[in-house]
């Protein structure tokens, strides 16, 4: 019964990040899309609450009252000048919890020795994408903050690095979804995807970053999906779907109105390592 | 692959084309926005962070899920609240962006 009442009140929450999602596209609706989606939000969230795997409280409350209040400084602050590195900041702690959860989720499995192929293949894709979003974020902050220097670095042999780090990825990706239960590959994926976040922002300038920013924001959307694959939870599939189709739409949107193909901000730096000196001069 | 995995992949081919649709073509005014509240809609991890925490798998666990919630939350807190505040901001410029895309 319960369990029927979480499905039906994911449905709406489902259909209410829908409309969300139509309203935002239109400059007359997007406050009453983004209500929306904020109230999906909170029905997605209330309804997870009487969920009958949560049988202990403190920490959630714990965990929402401190969110809270590292949330509202972030959002009410920061000033509009500051957006696009807001928006990344933003990102790399909605990545954080999306590794986190994975990581738990897989050592629970590990404990409990429940873990099947299909399910570490979707918590594998989550902790890569979501180590990938976490430091890639931070990279675009630090960049668009000035911590770090804005223009692209690149170095020689970046294309093979990058090229034989993803092989590695996939042939470890391959090996723990045969073999579940060994760790050590586990942990070689979270630090692949680690790696690939730092690697990926390095060759885009400052100028680019707000379409990286976006990029990141729809691979945040399939850490969820992933996610929701590996618990069995639609609404995180749905709303990841919803997030990471929207993400990818809207990042090649943006690099489209700044008069540059999406393409060249993505290979711009790594598809000839000695063109990085046009792409600093953009 | 179990039925219920077939259907969760229908699922999400279907809302991935629905996230194409609904968000190709719009005005580059709402290119900043849109990305902050897709920013806050990816906060929703912090359903399965909440399971996380709450289903006593442990300390570590716990941990792990009690910080999930907390980044999730602050994500989710942070970017709505951003996103009203921009959109709050273009109020004035409203009817000028209705105008031009009519």
């Amino acid at each position: 019964m319960i369990t029927t009442g979480i499905q039906l009140a994911y449905l709406s929450s489902a259909a209410l990040f829908v409309m969300a999602l139509r309203s935002l596209g239109q400059p007359t609706t997007a406050r009453r899309g983004m209500q929306m989606a904020a109230f999906g939000m909170l029905v997605a969230v209330c309804a997870t609450l009487v969920d009958q795997r949560i049988v202990s409280y403190e920490w959630l409350i714990v965990g929402l009252v401190a969110g809270g209040i590292v949330g509202y400084p972030l959002g009410m602050w920061v000033p509009m000048t500051a957006m696009p590195q807001r928006i990344a900041f933003s990102h790399a702690f909605g990545a954080l919890a999306a590794t986190f959860v994975g990581v738990g989720e897989y050592l629970h499995g590990l404990h409990a020795e429940t873990l099947s192929h299909g399910q570490t293949l979707a918590l594998s894709f989550e902790i890569f994408l979501g180590s990938l979003t976490v430091t890639g974020s931070l990279m675009a902050f630090g960049k668009l903050q000035g911590i770090l220097p804005g223009a692209p670095i690149t170095f020689r042999g970046q294309n093979l690095f990058n090229l034989s780090l993803f092989a590695v990825g996939l042939a470890s990706l391959v090996w723990l979804v045969a073999t579940p239960y060994d760790v050590t590959f586990f942990m070689v994926i979270l630090v692949i995807g680690t790696l690939v976040g730092i690697l990926m922002v390095l060759p885009i300038g400052g100028a680019d970053m707000p379409v990286i920013v976006s990029l990141l924001n729809s691979y945040a959307g399939l850490a969820a999906v992933a996610t929701g694959f590996a618990l069995d939870n639609n609404i995180l599939i749905v709303v990841g779907a919803l997030d990471g189709a929207s993400g990818f739409i809207l990042s090649m949107a943006m690099s489209k109105a700044m008069n540059r193909s999406f393409a060249n901000v993505l290979f711009g730096a790594f598809g000839s390592e000695s063109g990085g000196a046009d792409e600093g001069a953009s | 692959m179990t039925p219920t995995v077939i259907i969760q992949l229908f699922v999400f081919l279907l809302a991935g084309f629905v996230g194409f649709q609904t968000i190709t073509r719009i005005p580059p005014l709402l290119h900043t926005p849109l990305m902050a509240a897709t920013n806050a809609i990816s906060g929703i991890s912090l359903v399965a962070s909440l399971v996380l925490a709450g289903s006593n798998q442990g300390l570590f666990s716990t941990i792990l899920g009690t910080i999930a919630v907390g980044c999730a939350t602050a994500n989710v807190v942070g970017g709505f609240l951003i996103t009203d505040r921009m959109l709050a901001m273009f109020k004035p410029a409203k009817l000028e962006a209705k105008e031009s895309v009519a």
